[in-house]
């Protein structure tokens, strides 16, 4: 079942521009495990579309399945949502996408979802460059199923069996880098502050914007022998940057120190400002990125943070030059249907 | 050898080496047949691969207007020497061989009851040409002139066709036409011209068209609205997608940006190219993918997600034999059961069943509005013989007062003066089909969650079993409403009533149509028919099997697929529907289909019996 939050609202939340408070980007109660990693992710969600006075219809969230693909129930109930088939959400995104270019769309997906079955389906969405949110709630465990390992388990972890997984982990973010991603950004449910304007950086993005968040499963793989359990990841996280989202005609008044901060601008007009805690990444070099997750994954710590933007991005609508002034699914039959004279002709050429 | 002249009425054979450019020259002989007025129906039989292998060309030429295939041959070009044994062993009695003879004939390979032809074309192209690339060529158009003179046709249609393919390049239209007069005057040289098959001009084939099937159906769906197309690369289907791309670059580039007024993506696999249409199609666009046999069963997951989320998705099967590689490209009908059951749980598929180009054309564009109509998918179900080939077909027409029909939808404005609450799945119309709304399309009502079982009538996720059966129960009074609107059987009836008939579908049609009438004509046996044209089956169809005390049921695949759906689906007396099964990866013939259904009828003279070979 899924239980509905009560309508009731406290009357002095605040409001966003559109006149929503928070309340309406929330959605069904999660029935998640209590603690789980994934429903902080969909409290930043939530927070990040409030922030950002996102129309919630115009959003269209997607995932596959697993515990992950179950949340989008429990954020944005005013968006239609699509929970579709096992590690195939990017095609039903790709196609969600085609029709109507115009909305926002957010994928979620998780480790098992998208690292195994769905890994063909993801390589080829980021390759297409499809304008989307993915987010990969990374817990390193099958939860839905009950504790098998997933293919991003790090080597030796162990989840709540006890054995320790003896095969070598696949790293989302530096295959999405490797694949020529647009955006990439690494973080964890547990921390807020970070993930939040990095949701709403990759909202911002035009294109397809990948955040692996680590997400510990607290009933599978909060061990104290896994590398994916709470402790360990605020252990051992590390930040390349933390990050600010600056809505699109805001002045930027904070006073940042010369030389430590980089401003992005994003086509929309907003920009991302980075505060930067390792001076030698450069935000727009892939190959900066992928040494400095090699360097850090060496001295067991977790990279997190905007790992990589491409301010240029085109996507996929861009790539193929479909028309621009109305989504597809709106067009109508005088614009589709070339009619009787035309047939005629085709007629004639096959006499 | 004495003979008949028999003009316009046989069956000749092209045996080439694939990659060698015999296709194009192949092509001109049967347009250049075409344009005198005179009925064919070219059949390509070709390998899984791009050069050297054996590739054959039939074409059957009939003024009577009988285009399935006859089966046996008349005439054999036989330009390969991979495959002269078996190409001349094929030959009927009193039938031709041509061949080139620059090298001898194996005198072993010879028979007495056939003439052979040879002309020396290779060693001419030695003296006409340098490139050996061309020397191969002009091979092949040289033999479609010397066949000119053979046949005592004229070489100004062809010269024509020539003139036309190559509009503007003149000298590849002169050096063509060269070749072809050179041929010609070889065979003249050196042989009694015309031989006892001969073409004539008739005017036979009026206002028809030859186009392939799947020319049709990518022009169908450029028609039918479809704005998003998602596919992956697979014989015989590939061409569908193709000639839909060419034709949205022909009237869908928007004249004032000169963008797409279409997207067509192709996926990294089939089980993507469905996600995409299901994703597509639930955002609001007319989509769809083409496929065979293989591709569908990818497919067959997310076809239950559509069936079961009630999304509509278009999808043209071109069916095939079989998985791999090798007889793939051959044609057959055997994905009839997989189509009409895809998928896990309780699912079961609109199919469409067409036997023409025509009918390629107008049901692919019908498909869209079924699909949105009854929200779920739509299976067409073609084959590579209808497919890849050149079909003669009946003119395309499109009214141009039709409107697309979108199904059931909410709009922003039905959502505004809603009052009760909106339910997806909720049977408003009593018809079973609830009514959708697109995302995006009202800012507080409207939205609802997609999962494939697991809902109420309102999209609230719910386990409980009470819910799962009402929407299943609702999902079959949508079938039901389907069956009546989906299109009807073609039944022909004899004059007198006849207790036995003749059930067929999709391209066993023109054969068993042909079959019908010489088994009239030569055996006095007169049965009616009835050509099959969707799932669900309307009630029509069972009336017809009821009618009679047995039928036959035609069909290219071994195990009597659509004889088995019609068991299942009408609970018949397996004894009353005698399967008819031609399966060996070629069009099945009229001979065959006569030959069978009189040895049955001859050998049957109280109620249908079993036959073993059958069961």
């Amino acid at each position: 079942m899924s239980y509905n939050i009560p309508a009731f609202r406290h009357p002095n939340l605040p409001k966003n521009d559109l006149g929503y408070t928070s309340k309406d980007y929330e959605g069904a109660v999660s029935t998640l495990c209590a603690g789980c990693g994934h429903d902080s992710i969909s409290a930043a969600i939530i927070e990040a579309c409030f922030e950002m006075s996102i129309p919630p219809h115009r959003v269209a969230k997607l995932s596959g399945i697993g515990c992950s693909s179950k949340t989008p129930t429990y954020f944005l109930g005013n968006s239609h949502g699509f929970n579709s088939v096992h590690g195939r959400m990017p095609s039903v995104a790709t196609g969600a996408n085609m029709a109507n270019r115009d909305l926002l769309y957010i994928g979620v997906s998780g480790d098992g979802d998208t690292a195994s079955i769905g890994m063909g389906q993801f390589v080829h969405a980021v390759r297409r460059n499809v304008n989307m949110v993915y987010i990969c709630e990374n817990n390193g465990v099958y939860g839905l199923t009950k504790g098998q390992d997933s293919a991003t388990t790090d080597k030796g972890s162990k989840s709540k069996k006890g054995e320790p997984n003896a095969l070598e982990p696949i790293d989302l973010c530096a295959i999405a880098l490797q694949l020529g991603a647009t955006f990439v950004a690494n973080s964890f449910s547990g921390d807020k502050d970070q993930l939040v304007p990095i949701i709403q950086a990759a909202i911002t993005h035009k294109g397809f914007a990948f955040i692996n968040v680590i997400s510990p499963c607290v009933t599978f793989n909060n061990t104290p022998g896994s590398t994916k359990s709470y402790d360990f990841i605020r252990q051992h996280m590390a930040s390349t940057n933390t990050v600010d989202y600056v809505p699109p005609a805001t002045e930027i008044t904070a006073a940042y120190d010369e030389g430590t901060d980089e401003r992005v601008a994003m086509h929309d007009g907003s920009v991302i400002t980075f505060h930067k805690l390792e001076s030698k990444h450069d935000i727009h070099s892939r190959s900066s990125a992928l040494a400095m997750m090699q360097e850090f994954k060496a001295e067991d710590k977790v990279l997190t943070g905007i790992l990589f933007i491409d301010q240029d991005s085109q996507d996929i609508h861009e790539a193929m030059n479909t028309t621009a002034a109305a989504p597809l699914r709106s067009l109508n039959a005088d614009k589709l249907c070339p009619g009787s004279s035309a047939l005629e002709e085709i007629n004639n050429i096959h006499r | 050898m004495k003979r008949d002249i028999v003009t316009n009425l046989f069956v000749i054979k092209f045996a080439n080496v694939n990659g060698t450019g015999s296709a194009s020259a192949n092509k001109l002989f049967s347009k250049s047949v075409f344009r005198m007025g005179v009925p064919i129906s070219p059949k390509n039989i070709f390998p899984s691969n791009i050069q050297g292998l054996p590739t054959w060309y039939e074409v059957r030429i009939n003024e009577n207007g009988f285009l399935g295939r006859r089966g046996g041959i008349d005439v054999m070009v036989g330009m390969n020497p991979q495959s002269m044994e078996r190409d001349i062993a094929e030959v009927e009695k009193g039938g031709y061989f041509v061949y080139d003879s620059t090298k001898p004939l194996n005198p072993e390979l010879k028979r007495d009851d056939i003439d052979f032809i040879g002309l020396p074309l290779m060693e001419k192209c030695r003296e006409m040409y340098e490139d050996p690339r061309q020397r191969q060529l002009f091979r092949n158009i040289m033999y479609v002139g010397s066949l000119a003179a053979l046949f005592g046709m004229k070489l100004d249609i062809a010269k024509q066709l020539i003139a036309e393919q190559f509009k503007g390049k003149e000298k590849i239209i002169e050096a063509n036409c060269l070749a072809l007069q050179t041929g010609y005057d070889l065979a003249k040289e050196l042989h009694r011209c015309p031989i006892a098959f001969r073409i004539e001009t008739r005017d036979k084939v009026g206002n028809k068209i030859l186009i392939d099937g799947n020319e049709a159906c990518g022009l169908g769906a450029v028609y039918g609205g479809a704005t998003v197309s998602a596919w992956y690369p697979i014989t015989p289907s590939t061409s569908v997608i193709d000639n839909f791309a060419r034709y949205c670059r022909r009237f869908r580039m928007d004249p004032e940006t000169g963008q797409k007024n279409f997207a067509i993506v192709q996926a990294e696999d089939e089980l993507a190219a469905i996600g995409m249409v299901i994703g597509a199609s639930w955002n609001g666009a007319r989509a769809f993918t083409a496929t065979s046999g293989p591709g569908l069963s990818l497919m067959n997951e997310f076809l239950g997600l559509a069936y079961f989320a009630e999304i509509p998705t278009v999808l043209v099967d071109v069916q095939r034999a079989g998985p791999s590689t090798g007889m793939p490209t051959r044609t057959q009908q055997s994905d009839v059961l997989s189509a009409a059951y895809a998928s896990h749980g309780d699912t079961k598929h609109i199919c469409l069943y067409p036997s023409t180009p025509k009918e390629c054309f107008e049901l692919t564009a019908t498909a869209f509005d079924l699909a949105e109509r009854f929200q779920t998918p739509i299976l067409i179900l073609s084959d590579l013989d209808l497919g890849m080939n050149d079909n003669m077909s009946e003119p395309f027409d499109w009214d141009d007062a039709k409107k697309y029909d979108r199904g059931k939808v909410y709009s922003e404005e039905d959502l505004e003066n809603m009052t009760e609450r909106f339910g997806r799945y909720l049977d408003v119309d009593g018809d079973g089909i609830p009514y959708r709304t697109y995302p995006g399309t009202h800012p507080t009502k409207g939205a609802f969650f997609t999962r494939g079982t697991s809902k109420d009538d309102y999209a609230v996720y719910t386990e409980i079993g009470e819910k799962y059966i009402g929407n299943m129960e609702r999902i079959m009074r949508k079938w039901e409403t389907a069956s009546k609107e989906v299109p009807k059987p073609v039944i022909r009836k004899t004059e007198k009533p006849c207790t036995v008939g003749v059930v067929y579908y999709g391209t066993s049609e023109a054969s068993t149509i042909e079959a019908l009438h010489h088994l009239n004509a030569m055996h006095g046996i007169s049965l009616d028919s009835m050509g099959i044209k969707s799932f669900p089956f309307s009630e029509e169809v069972g009336r017809f099997i009821d009618e009679h005390e047995y039928v036959f049921v035609v069909e290219q695949n071994r195990d009597a697929q659509m004889r088995t759906l019609l068991i299942n689906e009408y609970n018949f007396d397996p004894e009353q529907l005698v399967p008819l099964l031609h399966y060996d990866g070629s069009p099945i013939t009229a001979r065959y289909i006569r030959h069978e259904i009189r040895d049955w009828i001859l050998q049957t003279t109280t109620a249908p019996r079993r036959r073993s070979r059958f069961y």
